[in-house]
């Protein structure tokens, strides 16, 4: 029972610390740089398919099955991701703040048709499977499974959390936050300012990308039933609970709001006969939702946030 | 001072932010039929002054009583009814709309034969709009707009017009017909405070006027002993009420 | 190659319209991009279905002349339209009027998109996720000539939009609250100060919209089907058509609807139905890079 326990908590915090990579992720592009990115699901899916066409063995008529080392898929799928990345914000960082939000939303249901319907190249509404788990020799006893996942997911967490700390308070980073506070200091950077946000754009979106490959390999099979708008909602609303603009906010509202996300699906469990269960999960949603509004409404900086390093567009708000 | 006053702004304290306040404790009094100048270098506060009686800066503090009624704290568009039209300085038509659209929007609280009397009055007064009523208001000029703006506010048939520099941008032959027109109004009834940075102008035009600095009150009194005080002038560097003396 | 897909362009062209003429008139009172949209247009689609089970016990239910709905469904859908325009209210009331006294419009936008994510799985929820229709009566298709055929529901449908987006145009050009509405649009404050009770615009906007948008997904229930997902999906084609058209214009919203819907139906002729999505994507693209202030703009 206790190892049952364990196990559950191994595997919670795992997930809640592989949602805390896009956090850390979408918080360079909002937190630090004010980018309204409302496609946060699509740079996710583009990480976890070239993660998974990479390391995964060959598939009939369909591309990919190169069967390359889990380490290797995790490094393709930050450089994919960075790329798509990168060609989306040349294309669209200069549009205004609630333009970009529309096209990023567009963005995301585009790579999530692809995704769905080019089954040579992404296997279709099939997903693929067979994605290789780390350390998977160890499936026999599922607490050290979980537990060794932890452990390199947590490992992951923690090296990008500490990166992007560094990157935060490095002149990079006060160039970033200038750039986000004021458009005529940006402005005077001129072309400058724009390749400053595809940077801390294609970084965000590399980490989305990576957790995007942490998740597949963890889970083993994706499907692109996985990457829709709900899945972009679930981050932004981890990122406000726990402070936009703060790395720390960002890790903290993962796993507050996993957490919630997790009891709330228990309490389906319990409140609802099981023929019932499928339909109520949809009230998760209605409950993350209504309480994204409530933190909006009442506490806009979230837990952790911080005065200094948070924008003035969320501290406006609390005044 | 304030005794039977049509306006009686006292103490005010006022802002664009909490805890910044522009004005500390300004006044002034009008009494009906009269114009008055209200000067001041830049900064000092007075443009804040007319927006705080319109209801579109926030006050902190003061008392604004307006036609015996305090309306400190009230909606600008409830201002209309009771009396009060406003010109602001920047933005002062709706340029998407022809001058007939915003003179009709503006007479929206009257009924609509008042309505339209007083469309054809105002045309009468400014016969350069009525023979553009149906041009987009974005494309008449500087003075036409102006013109336009002060046409928009006499049509509610205010009690007390407001203007914030009406002369801003406007060569001087078109500030003297601005003026000009100001006069043929107050001859009509209607009371008028005059925000000016041309204190010159507004010193030739008003009755009265008050001078601010700092968000406070300097120097008030009759304008031409205004205009021809040096303490007075001193405000202004270089200003034209010192060069025209 | 036929012409089919003209008609049923147009038909998708005109419920775009009707939705987006709601998004564009709150777009640019209210300055953002309300991701809640639309939402309302399946909460519109729902609440008729529901109401209409409930008047249908007292009305007689038959169809009206060829179309597939009867009066049940005329009368449950006029008060939806209400109920609709009541619910855009509460949103504003209880979420955004209170963000936007403190808030920057990106804040708005979060919460709408949050709000949308939570209206829709509410939908979900009481629901089902499982398609449902107002009638199970099969229409019988009118041939038109040149291989077009549309069913009578459809051309109600491109009547009833035709007739709306004509109230909508004298609305607003010669009625006072248009003015008022285009008043405000251009400039809040200057419209307080020529006496418009700004807060009233902002009311009769949200309901207005909540209307049309009911009116829009009454319509796509009828010729489509209703699920909770129906309005949320066509927000791209929403955006695509009132920015396309250019924020704030009504006619802009109406061009730009049909030109988003017969592009999709093109689309789908020529590349078929599973791309659908991205069309209306593509023409947004073009013209927030080409030409942000759309056909018939005045302001970007």
């Amino acid at each position: 029972m206790m190892l049952d326990l364990l196990s559950y908590g191994a595997f919670f915090l795992a997930t809640a610390l592989s949602y805390a990579i896009i956090c850390l992720g979408l918080n360079i592009q909002w937190g630090q740089t004010g980018l309204f990115n409302v496609g946060v699901a699509g740079f996710v899916a583009v990480g976890a398919y070239a993660s998974a066409l990479l390391t995964t063995p060959a598939m009939v008529g369909r591309f990919g099955g190169f069967e390359l080392p889990i380490t290797v898929g995790w490094v393709g799928a930050m450089l994919a991701a960075g790329l798509c990345a990168g060609i989306v914000g040349a294309v669209t960082l200069r549009l205004r703040a609630d333009y970009l939000a529309i096209t990023t939303f567009g963005v995301a249901v585009a790579i999530q048709l692809v995704a769905l319907n080019a089954q040579g190249l992404t296997g279709g509404p099939f997903g693929i499977g067979f994605i290789p788990r780390p350390f998977a020799a160890l499936a026999e006893t599922p607490l050290a499974f979980e537990l060794v996942h932890l452990a390199l997911v947590g490992g992951v967490t923690t090296v990008a959390f500490f990166a992007l700390e560094r990157l935060v308070r490095s002149p990079w980073g006060r160039v970033l936050r200038a750039i986000r506070e004021d458009e005529t200091a940006a402005a005077s950077l001129g072309k400058h300012a724009n390749f400053y946000r595809l940077q801390a754009f294609m970084l965000g979106g590399s980490l989305m990308g990576l957790a995007g490959a942490v998740q597949a390999h963890f889970i083993g099979f994706i499907a692109p039933d996985n990457y829709v708008p709900a899945l972009t909602f679930q981050v932004w609303a981890m990122l406000i609970v726990g402070g936009s603009g703060n790395n720390r906010g960002a890790v903290l509202g993962a796993v507050v709001v996993w957490g919630l996300w997790s009891l709330s699906g228990f309490a389906i469990g319990v409140l609802f006969p099981p023929g019932q269960q499928a339909r109520a999960a949809a009230l998760q949603i209605v409950a993350i939702g209504v309480m994204l509004a409530v933190i909006l409404l009442l506490r806009p900086r979230g837990i952790l946030g911080e005065h200094r390093t948070i924008s003035r567009h969320v501290v406006a708000a609390t005044e | 001072m304030s005794a039977g006053a049509l306006l009686a702004v006292n103490g005010l304290v006022a802002g664009y932010e909490m805890g910044v306040p522009i004005l500390r404790g300004a006044g002034i009094a009008i009494h009906g039929g009269e114009i008055v100048a209200l000067l001041g270098p830049n900064g000092a506060g007075k443009s804040t002054l007319v927006k705080a009686i319109a209801g579109l800066v926030p006050v902190f503090a003061g008392s604004l009583r307006f036609d015996g009624q305090e309306i400190r704290g009230a909606l600008a568009h409830t201002l209309v009814q009771r009396g009060l039209s406003f010109v602001p300085q920047t933005e002062n038509v709706f340029t998407t709309m022809t001058i007939d659209e915003n003179l009709q929007l503006s007479g929206h609280v009257l009924a609509k034969s008042a309505r339209a009397r007083q469309i054809a009055a105002m045309y009468g007064l400014f016969p350069d709009l009525e023979r553009q009523r149906r041009l987009v208001a974005g494309r008449l000029s500087g003075g036409q707009r102006q013109m336009l703006a002060i046409a928009r506010a006499l049509m509610i048939e205010p009690k007390l017009l407001m203007l914030d520099e009406p002369s801003a941008g406007l060569s001087p032959k078109l500030t003297a017909a601005v003026f000009g027109k100001l006069a043929e109004i107050r001859k009509t009834g209607v009371t008028i405070l005059l925000v000016e940075q041309n204190a010159r102008a507004a010193l030739a035009l008003a009755d009265r006027g008050y001078v601010l600095a700092e968000g406070q009150n300097r120097h008030e009194g009759a304008a031409p002993a205004l205009a021809s005080d040096p303490a007075v002038a001193h405000l202004y560097l270089g200003s034209s009420v010192a060069t025209a003396l | 190659m036929t012409l089919q897909f003209l008609a049923d362009g147009l038909v998708m062209g005109a419920m775009t319209a009707l939705g987006a003429i709601g998004l564009t008139l709150t777009y640019s009172i209210l300055r953002f991009a309300n991701f809640t949209h639309g939402d309302l247009i399946s909460w519109g689609a729902y609440l008729t279905l529901t109401l209409a089970a409930i008047i249908g016990m007292v009305l007689p239910s038959g169809s009206i002349g060829p179309f597939s709905f009867g009066w049940p469904i005329v009368a449950a859908g006029l008060v939806a339209m209400l109920l609709t325009g009541l619910l855009a209210l509460a949103l504003d009331y209880l979420l955004f009027a209170r963000l936007r006294r403190h808030g920057t419009a990106i804040i708005l936008v979060i919460a709408s998109f949050g709000a949308s994510l939570a209206l829709r799985s509410l939908l979900e929820f009481l629901y089902t996720p499982s398609p449902i229709y107002f009638s199970r009566e099969l229409q019988i298709a009118i041939p038109l000539g040149a291989g077009v055929r549309v069913t009578p529901d459809q051309l109600f449908t491109l009547g009833l939009t035709a007739v709306l987006v004509g109230v909508m145009h004298l609305l607003l050009t010669r009625s006072h609250i248009g003015r008022a509405m285009r008043a405000v649009s251009e400039n809040p404050a200057l419209a307080g100060i020529v006496g418009i009770d700004v807060a009233a615009v902002v009311r009769t906007t949200w309901l207005m919209g909540g209307a049309l948008a009911c009116a829009a997904g009454v319509m796509l229930g009828l010729t489509v089907q209703i699920r909770p997902y129906m309005g949320s999906d066509l927000l791209l084609p929403l955006f695509a058509a009132a920015i396309l058209g250019g924020i704030g214009s009504v006619p802009g919203a109406v061009v730009g609807g049909l030109i988003v819907g017969l592009a999709e139906s093109l689309g789908v002729q020529l590349i078929g139905a599973n791309y659908r999505a991205a069309i209306a994507f593509l023409l947004l693209l073009l013209v927030l890079l080409l030409k942000p202030t759309g056909l018939f703009g005045v302001r970007p």
